[in-house]
């Protein structure tokens, strides 16, 4: 029973912190992903629908 | 006939139990691979290694065994589970989550059973292995198996059976904690899907810039995020079909079965029947439930300040077992209400949740490397 010997609690206090680091980190990751999405989608719909007027003009 | 006499001796010797508890538990993964379907292409070729290299003077393992050779090869370097990686991106359609960009929220809530994990792993574990341990609530295999072997973990082999038994799991895990942590009418919401066009330029950008933005951010992510989607630019940039089809198909066919078998290397009865196992087996438990209800408890969250609720159930997606948990809602949503369809919805928080929990993988690198 190794693991029963190495108990620490101040081990588990110390790890707190990684745990709000952790999931913070990975929303902001997430949250810049979003925006760089928002960001594409209305950049390229807005090319593609200009494409599409032109193209019906021409016609 | 010396060797016969030899190897049957090792087995009755002090110890010897040890050898025919691992056939068992190598029979057992088998017998829940074909006949349960659990994950059957990693099960059943890490069943039969576990048999193999627990055989008395197995040839298979040792310094020129074959299996030892690949491990050294193709996992001790990461190798495998990272070129599984492009297999893996090549699958994924990222469609639903680039039409519907903030269900990705989801997937980031559906890592706090890493974390929790890991804390808690850490009273009884030394940090880098309580950290691999957490990972197993990524639920994700390529992922859990990089992190342990970068930490140098020495409880690999129990990780890796814990992360693809629970995966394989998911559809007996996740119903019980999203119900108790939610009410039949949250279950009843209506997701209606509005399904927007993605533009071609975008679906291609998207891998390049979730690489950048990733590795700024956690360098050690790198590899780990730079294969997933390099394997999904093979297949959206619309010129190497061919490519994208051998990756999808050959080359993740290719490295499952080595992956599964070489990976037995680490199922040896001394590494493996220790009491440490066992809790692993229960934290990992405990971190697929925690993932599920991070999600969950994250939509409901959110459900407090929007005026169009979200189903809540959609949350428990954003665990990475890509396909499983986006069916699970799916099926969940339908069982309540045969005319709510969540499935586009679930899919999407569950493709997120693929990008978080190797995001979050290499943030635990980044922190303890």
């Amino acid at each position: 029973m190794d693991f029963l010997n190495n108990f620490s609690a101040q081990r588990f206090l110390d790890s707190l912190q990684y745990m709000w680091k952790g999931m913070l980190c990975i929303f902001i990751v997430i949250g810049v992903i979003i925006i760089f999405i928002y960001g594409m989608n209305k950049v390229t719909n807005k090319i593609v629908s200009k494409k599409q007027s032109k193209d019906s003009a021409e016609q | 006939m010396e060797i016969l006499y030899e190897s049957f001796l090792t087995l009755f010797q002090s110890g010897g139990w040890k050898y025919v508890v691992m056939w068992a538990i190598g029979g057992l993964l088998i017998f829940l691979a074909i006949k349960k379907d659990m994950e059957p292409t990693l099960l059943l070729p890490l069943g039969f290694g576990t048999i193999m290299v627990n055989l008395p003077f197995s040839g298979a393992i040792g310094e020129e065994g074959p299996l030892q050779t690949l491990f050294d090869a193709g996992i001790a370097n990461e190798l495998f589970p990272l070129i599984l990686f492009i297999g893996i991106g090549a699958m994924i359609d990222f469609g639903p989550v680039l039409a519907n960009p903030k269900l990705m929220l989801f997937g980031a809530a559906a890592q706090f059973g890493i974390f929790l994990t890991f804390c808690l792993a850490s009273l009884f574990f030394d940090i880098p292995d309580a950290a691999s341990i957490g990972i197993i609530g990524a639920a994700d295999g390529p992922t859990a198996i990089v992190v342990a072997q970068k930490l140098k973990s020495s409880y690999t082999g129990a990780i890796m059976v814990a992360a693809y038994s629970y995966m394989a799991l998911v559809p007996i895990i996740q119903p019980p904690v999203i119900k108790a942590l939610t009410t039949k009418k949250e279950r009843l919401i209506r997701m209606p899907y509005r399904g927007k066009s993605v533009s071609k330029t975008t679906k291609i950008l998207f891998p390049i810039v979730i690489t950048i933005i990733a590795g700024l951010v956690a360098p050690s992510s790198v590899a780990l995020v730079g294969f997933l989607m390099f394997g999904n630019l093979i297949r959206e940039c619309g010129v190497l079909d061919s490519l994208s089809e051998t990756a999808q198909k050959v080359l993740a066919n290719l490295v499952t079965i080595f992956l599964g078998i070489t990976i037995a290397v680490q199922m040896e009865a001394t590494k493996f029947l220790q009491p440490a196992t066992l809790l692993i087996l229960a934290l990992g438990l405990f971190a697929f439930i925690f993932d599920t209800a991070g999600g969950v408890i994250f939509a409901k969250f959110l459900n407090l300040f929007l005026k169009e609720k979200i189903n809540p159930m959609i949350g428990a997606a954003g665990i990475s077992a890509f396909p499983m948990s986006g069916r699970v809602v799916h099926k969940m949503g339908l069982k309540e209400d045969p005319q709510n369809f969540l499935l586009m919805q679930s899919i999407g928080v569950n493709v997120s949740g693929q990008i978080a929990s190797v995001i979050a993988g290499g943030l635990i690198l980044s922190f303890f490397l």
